[in-house]
């Protein structure tokens, strides 16, 4: 199967409805719609607890929402209760599908540890898309170039900076040619030195025209790259719109409190 | 006396009578017979963690059950009930079948017995181990739309190794040993062996060093083995400084 072209591309990468969540009684995500054009970059800021990485999570079905409906690339993930409360995916088979180009980069990087950066990378493409080990090689070495780690495609991530891992798995969410890419707070984990060198890894990409959806508390970052920012507290979206206006000229107080800690 | 006598051992015995062939013979089943056990026990290992840790509440039951009853009943114990119950159980059905007296073979029930007593014991060091993968490890092979058994392959039972190779190690040497237990049902391994050959030479000193030797050689063969092992399971970690 070829991976450079999409039999449908969807205007929408990404829409989702109503989306609840809770944790026993205790609702994080009270009712949360967000649509990505393709090539969007949308933002999600907002303080902690507020749900931001609980949402991203519920895009492809790593926690289950208690309400709500996900499309992706135009595709409506079908579900059925769980048994817990919760909504599941009723059909393996397409939930994979879907997950297969929908990569996620996680705060804590989450490379596979007793593999080199070369096997991480092309772990998902030969075991899950069916590509040729030796194409899927090919373009491996590609991406770990293209995030500097050309001259680390043997090693292995622990003996590798933050930075370098994050940069890593970076290019392993690249080699599924996702349809958009999850950020879940990919700088939180990082040395302060570290954050820039990631950062403009995934302003590159922006650059380039990914879809994008970051969780991130780089708001220096989601204002200069974000198309859209998306601003919850305590489970709702409180405001949402263009960087320019959301940051330059805040409506809501609470926006403008949360704002007013990174000045 | 014989010329070979160093130390009241008497080397004659070994050397030229041919016991010391018997004694390798004996050693040659018993490890047979310990790598059978010891592979059924993390076959069974392997399925009975994965099902006690992401099994229904019916499954982690009755495998909770197995693994309690089979760690605290004695092996020699068991070893007698399930040889002598299975062997009733089999020519009962053998029986129903129409079919005359079935010999259960030593061997078979040698590696039935010790492996399924080895699997109680490698699914606790298994679970143990696979609780220690981080669990966003798991959950990267999830999100990039593998199926459960892929990540279990890919991912889980790889990335568990370092942690589960020492207590499976450990279970290894245990099985080795444990061998010698079928010396109660007269199979001939390396303890049985030996018993008949100071038996009947009366040099009972002789053989049974002789025996506990060669059971020690294996054991630091292991040791060079398992070490090995898990310097390779170990490579993408980095070094324990107490090591």
């Amino acid at each position: 199967m070829s991976l450079s072209s999409d039999a449908v591309a969807s205007p929408e990468a990404l829409h989702v409805e109503g989306i609840r969540k809770s944790f026993g009684s205790h609702e994080v995500l009270k009712g949360i719609d967000l649509t990505a054009l393709q090539g969007d970059v949308v933002a999600i800021i907002g303080g902690s607890g507020s749900g931001k990485s609980t949402f991203l999570r519920c895009l492809n079905f790593l926690e289950h929402p208690s309400a709500g409906t996900v499309r992706i690339n135009g595709e409506d993930i079908s579900l059925k209760p769980d048994g817990h409360g919760n909504l599941a995916p009723s059909s393996g088979a397409q939930i994979r599908r879907i997950r297969s180009r929908l990569a996620m980069v996680f705060q804590s990087f989450n490379l596979w540890t007793h593999m080199t950066l070369l096997e991480n990378v092309i772990e998902a493409p030969v075991r899950v898309l069916g590509l040729e080990r030796k194409e899927a090689v090919l373009q491996a070495e590609d991406l770990l170039n293209r995030v500097g780690l050309g001259h680390k495609i043997h090693e292995y991530p622990s003996f590798l900076s933050g930075g370098q891992q994050q940069r890593a798995a970076i290019a392993r969410a690249l080699a599924v040619n996702p349809y958009a890419m999850l950020f879940d707070e990919p700088t939180s984990a990082l040395d302060p030195e570290l954050v820039g060198e990631v950062l403009k890894v995934i302003t590159a990409l922006a650059e380039e025209g990914r879809t994008m959806v970051l969780v991130t508390h780089e708001m220096a970052f989601a204002r200069e790259v974000a198309s859209k920012v998306v601003f919850l507290h305590n489970g709702r979206i409180e405001e949402q719109g263009a960087p320019a206006e959301l940051f330059g000229n805040p409506q809501s107080e609470r926006l403008a409190r949360f704002l007013g800690n990174f000045q | 006396m014989s010329s070979l006598n160093i130390l009241g051992l008497n080397l004659e015995l070994l050397l030229n009578e041919g016991w010391g062939e018997a004694l390798l013979i004996g050693l040659y089943r018993s490890l047979t017979i310990a790598f059978g056990a010891f592979a059924l026990g993390l076959v069974i290992g392997i399925f009975a963690s994965v099902g006690k840790l992401y099994g229904n509440a019916i499954v982690k039951q009755l495998l909770e059950l197995y693994t309690t009853i089979v760690r605290s009943v004695p092996e020699l114990v068991l070893i007698l009930i399930v040889y002598f119950v299975g062997a009733d159980l089999v020519n009962a059905v053998a029986g129903l079948l129409g079919y005359s007296y079935v010999e259960i073979n030593g061997a078979a029930a040698g590696v039935f017995v010790l492996g399924f007593v080895q699997g109680a014991y490698s699914t606790e060091v298994i679970r143990g181990a696979i609780l220690s993968v981080p669990v966003g490890q798991i959950e990267a092979g999830r999100a990039f739309g593998m199926t459960g058994a892929a990540v279990l392959r890919r991912i889980t039972l790889p990335a568990m190794l370092p942690a589960a190779l020492p207590g499976l190690s450990n279970l290894w040497l245990i099985a080795m040993k444990d061998t010698a237990l079928l010396a109660v049902l007269g199979f001939g391994e390396l303890t049985q062996v030996t018993r008949q050959a100071a038996g009947s030479t009366k040099e009972y000193f002789t053989f049974f060093l002789a025996a506990g030797c060669l059971y020690l050689i294996a054991s630091l063969i292991s040791n060079v083995v398992s070490r090995r092992l898990e310097v390779w399971a170990r490579r993408g970690l980095p070094q324990d400084i107490r090591a």
